[in-house]
Order: C-alpha cells, then sequence, then structure tokens
C-alpha cells in the first residue's frame, strides 16, 4: 500500500515561505508528477515527504498513519536522486546491499534482492564496478536498483532524468513507464520538464511559489488549465495570450473579440455575467491555421519563419504589438516582414480574466 | 658530452641565453649546495670517529688512522707514511712519542727503532664509517626509550587527532544547529593562539590533571588542533548533501553515515592531515620540554637538546642520532613530497 | 612469490578493516539509541563533544585563565596558591626611567627580548621575502626539472626545529665546515660565529630563512602559476621587456599572495623560538634571546621564575599576534573577493 496524505504543509526557511498550506492526497499506485518552474517548491516538498526535511507546519500520512515525525529511514520509502547520490567508494553490488544491510537482512535475501533488480534493470554486467567507471544512464539504472531493491512503498524521484542527455532521456523515461506499470507501486517524481510531467503521469501537481496551482490528469491540464500559469506551462511551445474581450454571453456560448479584429463564439458559456469585459484570450500555437481569402482572422506581420518540413513554426507580431507564435501544419512559403492573416477555432481558445484565472463554465 | 650540453642549454623556443639563465642556474645549483649541503655534511660527518670529528681542516669522509699489529705489543700501533732520513718512504708505526721525536718500528722487523721527526711523517688513513656512533646510544644510553617515546607521541597524537578532529568537522559541514557559527568563530579564532602565548596556565592545567612528566601530557594539548577541524571542514563541505540524504533513506544512523560515507569519502583530506601531523608531532619540541621533565620520557628531540645542551658534547653521538631523528622526515619527503606542497599550495597549512 | 605477498598483503587488509568494522559496528548500537532520543541534529553535539572537550580543556581555559595569570603573583604554579597583584605585573613591565634604553627599565630582559624579535622579525622578514620570491620567480620559469628543483627549496620545511638546529650549530663550530670552507678560499682564521653577539644574531636569521623559505617559496609559486600565461603572451607579442613584464604585471598580480606571505612570515617570526634555541640557547649572554624563549625561562626555567611576569608577557606578544592575524583574515579575505569579482 502507498496512500500519502499531506495536509496543510507549511515549509519555511527563516522569513522565506518555500511551501504555503499544500494539501494532497496521492492514491496508492498512482504516478503523480510535482511539476513547475525551479525555485516553486517541488523538491522541498518532496524532501518533506520523504522525511529528510521537517515541514514547519501541517502534517503528512502514509497510509492513513501519522509520520511527520518519524525520522526519513523509517517511512518505508525509497528515493531517487538528481545527482543519483550513489556511494562512490562502493561497488554497485555494495550500492544496493548498503540499505539491506543497515536493515539487517539476510544475505540470502539480499543476494536474492540484488540479482532481481539486476536482471530487471540489466545492470548484471557490472556489480562489480564503482560508479565512477559507469555512464549516466547506467549510473541512472543502479540509483533506481537502489530504490527497488528496498521494496519500499512508495517511489519517490526528484528530477532524475536531467542529467542524461536527451537521447537518453526518452528512452529511460519508457522505461520508468513500464516499471511503473509493472511494480504497481506509487511514485512520486519531480521535475521541471512539463514533458516529463505529460507522458509519465497519472495525475500532475503544477506548483508555484510555494502554492499548487493545479492537480489534474495531463490532458485535464492542456485542455482546460485551470490559469493562466498552468496553461503558458503545460503545452510546448507556450500557449499565446492575446488581449480581448467578452462582447455578449448567452444561450450556450460567449462571443468574443480578438485584439478587436475577429469576433467568435465559444460553444461553453462562461457562469458569471463578464459582457464588455476586458480578457486575455489564450490560444495554443498548434491550433493557429493560416485564415482562408475569405475567412475573418487577425493581422499578423511575419518577425520569422522556420520549416521543419512537417510543420512550419511562425514567429510573428500582432496590431498591438503582441507576439504570437503559430505552428503550421506542413509547409509555407512565407517570407520574414510579410503581413498574414491568422485564425482559429473558437473551441480552442482559452479565456482567462485579469488576475490570470479561468473564467468559470468555459 | 656534447649532446648532453646541448641537452642541458637547450630553451625551449631556440632563444639564444640571456643573463637571467645564467643567474637561474646559479641561483639553482647553489641553492642546491646551501639546501642540501649541511644535511648531507652532517650524515657523513655522523659516521666519523671522535678523533676525525675534532680535527681542522676536516676531510669529507670519515678517516681513521690505520693500525697494525706488531709482534711484542698488546695493543695494535698506528700506521705512518714516513719520509727517512735518506730520502725514502716506508711505512712504520709509532712506538712511542717523546716531544717532536717518535720512535718508529718496521711491524715487519720490529727490533730496528728510527727515531723521526713528527713533521716527517703522515698517518697512512683509511676510510671507515664508525657504526658505533649509532649503536652506543641506543645501547649505552637512552635513545632507545626517546625514539619509543617519540614515535608513541606521534602515532597516538595522530590516530586521536584524526578521530576527534574528523568528528567535529563531520558536525560543522553536515548539520545545522544553533550555535554553529560562533564553534565555526572560536575555532578559527583560537588559530590567533599559538602555543607561545597559553603555555604558563595550559602547564598549570596539564599538572592539576597529573598529566605532568607523562607523555598524555605531550599528546593530548595537541589533538584538538583547530586547522585540522578547519581542513576537514573544507573538504568534508564538497561532500554532496544529497549521499548524506541517500544513506539516510538507506536507513544508516548517523554513526553509519560518519564512519561509512563521509570517512572513507574525505580519505584525501585526512591524509594530508595525517602526514602533517605526523611531521608536527614528530618535530614538536617546546610542549614536550616544558611537560617532560623526567629523562626516561624525554622525545628525541628533548632528548637531543638535552645532550646537546651539555657541557662536554659528545657531538659523534648527537650527529648520529640528530640523523636518526631526521630519517623519518625524510622518508616523508622522498614519497610525499609532492603530495605536501600541493597541500601547502592550496590551504597554506604548515 | 610476488602474488603470495600481496595475498597476504590484502588478507592483512581486510582483517584490519574487518576488525575496525565490527568496532564500528558496536560502537553504532548504543548510538542508534542515542540517535532516538537526541534526533538526528542531536547527533551533531555527540560528534562535537570529544573535540570540544579537549579544545575546552586545552586551549579555551588556558587562554583565559591567562589573563588571571597574569594578574597573580609568586612563583606558585597553581592558581589557588598565588596571590592576586593586580596589574602589578604589567605596571612592572612598563617601569622604565627612559622608554627608549632597555636597561632603564625594571623588567629589562623583557625589553632585551622585545628589542631583540623586534630586530630578528624586521630583518628576518625582509630577507625571506625576498629570497622567496626571487627563489618562486626562478621555479616559476621554464626550468628543466622544475619539480626537484621545487623540493630542493622545499626540503628544509620538513626538517625538525632540533634537527636544524643542531645541523647547523654543527656546521658553524669552531671545527666547522663554514671556517673550512673560508679557511680553503680565503685562508681565514678559525672563528667562533655562535659566541660573537653580530654573527650569534645573523646566525639565528640566516638558519631560519634557511629553515622556512620553502614553505613561502611555495605560496609565492602557486601565486605565480594562478596568473594566466597567456597576459605573458599578450605582453611579449607587444614587445615588453622582461623586466618591465615583472614589475608591470607579474608583482601586481602576485601583490596578494605577497601580502599573506608577509603576514604569515611577520606571525612566526614573532614567534621564533625552536631552532634558534638549539642553535645558540639565547646567547652570547642575552643577545639572541627572543620573546617566547623569555617567556618559557620566566615560566619555567629560569631561577627567577615568575610565572605572573611570564603571563603578562605572553598576553602583550598574544595581542600583537591578534593584530596580525586580523591583518591575514583582511588580507586573504580581499582577495577571495577578488577571485569571485
Amino acid at each position: 500500500m502507498g496512500r500519502i496524505t499531506l495536509e496543510k504543509i507549511t515549509k519555511s526557511f527563516g522569513a522565506v515561505k518555500v511551501l504555503q498550506s499544500i494539501d494532497l492526497d496521492i492514491r496508492d499506485g498512482e504516478f503523480v508528477v510535482f511539476v513547475g518552474p525551479s525555485g516553486c517548491g517541488k523538491s522541498t516538498l518532496l524532501r518533506q515527504i520523504a522525511g529528510l526535511d521537517k515541514p514547519t507546519s501541517g502534517d503528512i500520512c502514509i497510509d492513513g498513519k501519522l509520520v511527520t515525525d518519524v525520522p526519513a529511514a523509517d517511512r518505508g520509502l525509497a528515493m531517487v536522486f538528481q545527482s543519483y547520490a550513489l556511494y562512490p567508494h562502493m561497488s554497485v553490488k555494495q550500492n544496493l546491499a548498503f540499505g539491506l544491510e543497515n536493515a539487517r537482512m539476510p544475505k540470502i535475501e539480499i543476494e536474492r534482492r540484488i540479482a532481481e533488480a539486476a536482471r530487471m534493470l540489466e545492470i548484471g554486467d557490472y556489480l562489480d564496478r564503482r560508479p565512477g567507471q559507469l555512464s549516466g544512464g547506467q549510473r541512472q539504472r543502479v540509483a533506481i536498483g537502489r530504490a527497488i531493491v528496498r521494496n519500499p512503498t512508495a517511489f519517490l524521484l526528484d528530477e532524475p532524468l536531467s542529467n542524461l542527455d536527451a537521447e537518453l532521456r526518452i528512452s529511460m523515461r519508457a522505461e520508468l513507464s513500464a516499471l511503473h506499470k509493472r511494480l504497481q507501486t506509487t511514485m512520486i517524481y519531480v521535475t521541471h520538464d512539463q514533458i516529463e510531467a505529460m507522458t509519465l503521469a497519472n495525475r500532475i501537481v503544477v506548483l508555484r511559489k510555494g502554492r499548487i496551482e493545479q492537480v489534474g490528469t495531463p490532458l485535464e491540464l492542456y485542455n482546460t488549465p485551470a490559469n493562466r500559469f498552468v496553461a503558458g506551462f503545460i503545452g510546448a511551445p507556450s500557449m499565446n495570450f492575446l488581449s480581448g474581450s467578452i462582447v455578449a454571453a448567452g444561450g450556450e456560448g460567449t462571443t468574443v473579440t480578438v485584439l478587436g479584429e475577429e469576433t467568435l463564439t465559444l460553444p461553453r458559456k462562461a457562469d458569471d455575467d463578464m459582457t464588455e469585459q476586458a480578457i486575455t484570450v489564450g490560444v495554443r500555437p498548434q491550433h493557429i491555421r493560416l485564415a482562408g481569402p475569405d475567412e475573418p482572422g487577425i493581422g499578423a506581420k511575419v518577425d520569422l519563419v522556420e520549416g521543419l518540413g512537417s510543420e512550419t513554426v511562425v514567429h510573428a507580431r500582432v496590431s498591438t504589438g503582441e507576439r504570437l507564435l503559430a505552428v503550421l501544419a506542413g509547409q509555407h512559403a512565407l517570407a520574414s516582414g510579410e503581413e498574414i492573416r491568422l485564425t482559429f477555432d473558437a473551441k480552442d481558445l482559452h479565456l482567462f480574466d485579469k488576475d490570470g484565472s479561468r473564467l468559470s463554465g468555459t | 658530452m656534447a649532446t648532453v650540453w646541448q641537452f642541458i642549454t637547450r630553451r625551449r623556443g631556440g632563444e639564444g641565453w640571456h643573463w637571467t639563465d645564467v643567474a637561474t642556474w646559479v641561483w639553482l645549483i647553489g641553492g642546491l649546495l646551501i639546501m642540501f649541503g649541511p644535511a648531507v655534511w652532517l650524515t657523513l660527518s655522523s659516521f666519523k670517529s671522535p678523533a676525525a670529528l675534532s680535527k681542522f681542516p676536516p676531510t669529507i669522509l670519515p678517516y681513521v688512522t690505520q693500525e697494525v699489529r706488531v709482534e711484542g705489543f698488546d695493543k695494535p700501533l698506528p700506521l705512518y707514511e714516513v719520509t727517512l732520513p735518506d730520502g725514502t718512504m716506508a711505512r712504520l708505526a709509532e712506538k712511542r712519542r717523546v716531544g717532536i721525536i717518535a720512535q718508529m718500528i718496521d711491524p715487519k722487523s720490529p727490533e730496528t727503532v728510527h727515531k723521526i721527526n713528527i713533521n716527517d711523517r703522515k698517518p697512512v688513513d683509511m676510510v671507515e664509517f664508525a657504526t658505533s656512533n649509532y649503536t652506543e646510544p641506543f645501547l649505552q644510553f637512552d635513545f632507545l626509550r626517546y625514539l619509543w617515546n617519540s614515535v608513541f607521541v606521534t602515532v597516538m597524537a595522530t590516530i586521536i587527532t584524526l578521530v576527534i578532529n574528523s568528528m567535529a568537522a563531520f558536525a560543522l559541514s553536515k548539520y545545522k544547529f544553533r550555535g554553529q557559527n560562533l564553534i565555526l568563530i572560536i575555532i578559527v579564532g583560537t588559530l590567533m593562539v599559538p602555543l607561545g602565548v597559553i603555555m604558563v596556565p595550559l602547564y598549570s592545567v596539564v599538572s592539576a590533571l597529573g598529566l605532568f612528566n607523562n607523555l598524555w601530557g605531550v599528546i593530548l594539548p595537541t589533538v584538538a588542533t583547530p586547522t585540522g577541524v578547519f581542513l576537514l571542514r573544507q573538504y568534508m563541505l564538497t561532500i554532496p548533501d544529497e549521499l548524506i540524504d541517500a544513506a539516510r533513506m538507506d536507513k544508516a544512523s548517523e554513526w553509519q553515515i560518519y564512519w561509512r560515507i563521509v570517512l572513507p569519502l574525505a580519505a584525501p583530506a585526512l591524509a594530508v592531515l595525517a602526514i602533517f601531523s605526523v611531521v608536527w608531532r614528530w618535530n614538536d619540541f617546546l610542549w614536550p620540554l616544558i611537560v617532560l621533565s623526567r629523562s626516561s620520557l624525554y622525545t628525541l628531540q628533548v632528548g637531543l637538546n638535552v645532550y646537546a645542551g651539555q657541557l662536554n658534547v659528545q657531538w659523534q653521538y648527537i650527529l648520529a642520532m640528530t640523523v636518526v631523528t631526521m630519517i623519518p622526515v625524510i622518508l616523508v619527503f622522498v614519497f610525499l613530497q609532492k603530495f605536501i606542497a600541493r597541500g601547502i599550495a592550496t590551504t597554506g597549512l604548515k | 612469490m610476488a602474488d603470495n605477498r600481496r595475498g597476504i598483503r590484502s588478507i592483512a587488509g581486510s582483517l584490519v578493516l574487518a576488525v575496525v568494522g565490527r568496532v564500528m559496528r558496536i560502537i553504532d548500537i548504543p548510538l542508534r539509541g542515542l540517535q532516538k532520543v537526541a534526533g538526528q541534529t542531536g547527533m551533531a553535539s555527540f560528534f562535537l563533544l570529544p573535540n570540544m572537550a579537549v579544545f575546552t580543556v586545552f586551549i579555551l581555559i588556558p587562554f583565559v585563565i591567562n589573563f588571571v595569570y597574569s594578574m597573580t603573583g609568586g612563583t606558585q604554579i597553581f592558581l589557588d596558591q598565588r596571590r592576586f597583584v593586580g596589574l602589578q605585573q604589567y605596571s612592572e613591565i612598563f617601569s622604565c626611567s627612559d622608554y627608549l634604553d632597555p636597561n632603564s627599565c625594571l623588567q629589562d630582559g623583557f625589553w632585551t627580548a622585545v628589542g631583540n624579535t623586534a630586530s630578528f622579525v624586521v630583518i628576518q622578514v625582509t630577507l625571506m621575502i625576498l629570497v622567496s620570491l626571487i627563489t618562486a620567480v626562478i621555479l616559476n620559469r621554464e626550468i628543466i626539472g622544475r619539480g626537484f628543483w621545487r623540493a630542493v627549496f622545499f626540503f628544509p620545511v620538513l626538517l625538525s626545529p632540533v634537527v636544524t638546529g643542531l645541523i647547523w650549530r654543527w656546521i658553524l663550530e669552531r671545527q666547522g665546515l663554514l671556517n673550512f670552507i673560508l679557511y680553503e678560499l680565503f685562508g681565514a682564521e678559525q672563528f667562533n660565529w655562535l659566541t660573537e653577539r653580530t654573527t650569534a644574531f645573523a646566525a639565528t636569521i640566516g638558519v631560519s630563512i634557511w629553515a622556512h623559505m620553502g614553505f613561502y617559496t611555495l605560496i609565492l609559486l602557486a601565486g605565480l602559476q594562478a596568473i594566466p600565461r597567456d597576459l605573458y603572451e599578450a605582453a611579449q607579442m607587444d614587445g615588453t621587456s622582461r623586466s618591465r613584464i615583472f614589475w608591470r604585471i607579474t608583482l601586481p598580480l602576485l601583490m596578494p599572495n605577497l601580502v599573506v606571505v608577509l603576514v604569515l612570515a611577520l606571525i612566526r617570526a614573532v614567534q621564533v623560538f625552536d631552532e634558534v634555541f638549539v642553535l645558540t640557547h639565547g646567547g652570547p649572554g642575552t643577545s639572541t634571546m627572543y620573546l617566547i624563549q623569555y617567556i618559557y625561562e620566566m615560566g619555567f626555567a629560569s631561577e627567577l621564575k615568575n610565572p605572573g611576569l611570564a603571563a603578562a608577557a605572553s598576553i602583550l606578544m598574544g595581542a600583537v599576534l591578534v593584530v596580525l592575524t586580523l591583518m591575514q583574515m583582511a588580507a586573504s579575505r580581499r582577495n577571495e573577493k577578488k577571485r569571485e569579482s
């Protein structure tokens, strides 16, 4: 079992509040990813769960048992560190055995577990080497192996892939995902990379400045970001934000104008009547297309065109001077300085009020 | 030969010789003589007999006058190269000497006695190393005892220094607690308090603890070296905290973290401190001089000083024992010179 | 055979490790209990305890009671048997009829030692810096066997002061090597270098430079090697002369290290004792009696034993050292700042 519950976790270092009243319920067997920009408190939150730090206030429960005051060693969790934190003076085997020996496990059982982990992670060939003699990917496997042999109630992973090169990162990501399916153990994963979060997570927790911005499945976050921050953070390239205003709200839809140039009606109705109010309209670069000759649209001046073959990335500037990024499917003969007209479907728009929160109902 | 000279004089870039090149080599060769010369001279002298030591001008190698056994004499007689009155040379043994006239005999025909002016003869010298200079002090004097005392003090002090300094350094580098900075400031501050400043009250503390005339009285005041704590702490700060966290997750107790993770990883710094500690403690002089007044407790340094301070200095033994005292340091120098030099250059330790 | 020996050595090595490991594991058992009570951070106190206990007893307490000592009189060594005299020791030290003449002072021995030490410090430190700097500059050149030459100058640093003192006593003896060399070169008469005031003083300076210059040379050499090569190359491209490169590039960039070396050398020179004590025993007369020896003799050896006076003298010396150390800290802090920026 590996259900972890956080209640009103607050952590301050002196006057600096790093975590502010975090509430979270992580279900058994779930793969949860904490994501956010650096300094958002995601690693600190993980350390509170691990027991390496004590929260200033609030409670942590594992499987319903209050563990706030239980030292890290006795929480039954295992952690994989960003730098792998392999003991440089011990062989791979000794690294794996260290924690088990500390738990006074019989030698035979230790051997059995190491053999199993070695088979699972394919590290059997270098059990007698020191970490310094391993490549980055191999060290990563050993670090994961050290967590696996402990047979923990939950795995805590602190940016485990950030020290690998891009190619390796993608393959390790897939392996981690497979590993989770196989072990069915709770995993809490910290990263600043939203792609990792999207590909790995059952649920993503977006953090900013010590607060949770949104919790949800990857697609929930992508499709209905709760605020401008989440909208901008999830999805690559980032969502475009354009100024607009609500013209009318009635029936089953909300009518907005974007930059005062194009008026569209969203198929969703805002809960509050916000007519005449200035809002921010968000649209993902992938949802923008070139407007047909008769279609309405917004005017833009091309700054830069990046033809990638399968798609064309256009950096443009709209009439108000705001930057706009469009990812157009296929190949387009555009030149910088050219005036173009762009448009999008009403259903793909995201509306945010002036505080940055999503207009409820839309 | 020409190629050797070419090799020596060859310079990078193939430029000609500048006056600074000449000055450089003069300085270096002069330095070699002045730095090594005295120790070499001491070592050579330590093999000389007392007679050779008191000779002026001295010789470089230890010469002794050759002696021969002559029938009819109990003791061997010294052998001389003599210029006989007729101008021929002969090797004769001295039987007796009266004033400037020596009665000399040919060892092969001891019956004839030649009367020779001592200015007309030269002793027949041969090289002989007076190893008794080394064996005597150990057998007859207390030097074996001193040697043991020095070894005991050095080894004990170094072990304790390493253990307690590394424990303190671990606490000061890997924990956060109140008063940490205060302790650091006190430790750094006492770097300013050398022995010379506190020797009088320290002596009273040591006496009050009953450690006067006790080797532990020499050892204990030296082991809490602020330098050692500081050096180790700086090194341990470079050990990633994540390793400590990992060990805690691995159910290691704090003591296990100390000796299974931190100590092995701090081995390079521990080695530096160990070498310095050995050299320091082996060379310590003033403090043992104060604490140890009973001769059986002297360390080599104190013993040497006492023997060298006697009215009638027995140089042949002093020199030999000085060489013995020098040997461990020479060993350290030969094998660890580069290591120490790097230590000094990076930490300013001495 | 060789395999066998290595085998034995590794067996012995692992045996030691096993024993140490066993001992550590046994120690661990009560300590785990302690950790349960004290908590993780509480264990920090445990790790600090042995060192701080020794430190307190043998450094901190003596340091503090030194002040008390300096305010007591008599020849007893234990504080409770000594009588309180207030600042009498200090006033005795400073009672002189003529402040320019040490002989006019009540404690003329102290002021003689101060005077000797002052002259020693000024001359020795000046020469020391000069010699070390020249040597460091030379060792920094492209010379064959630099490591060997560095070792040559470093060699005496490790020697014990007693050995150093005896080596040089032997050379400066009447029958010694120096007289021999002078005799061979110039036919000079044998001379008693250590029984003549000026030459004995010069000998203490020369010997202490001989013994310690390698240390300062190393620090300066490290500083020189930290100066980027391309600076020299750029200067050479500009056709700058060698002497100009030295005065305008090398020296200014070495200045921070020079300051550190200067202060370190000052601190050490003020505390000169061991090797010159063995060399001259402070003689002839008191002409090479330096401060530490004065304190030592006042505290322990001399017939006029007066520990209170020795303590007062040591505090005055300590004050000078504190000032010098603060200077050093300021200098190295400035260096660090410079390096960061």
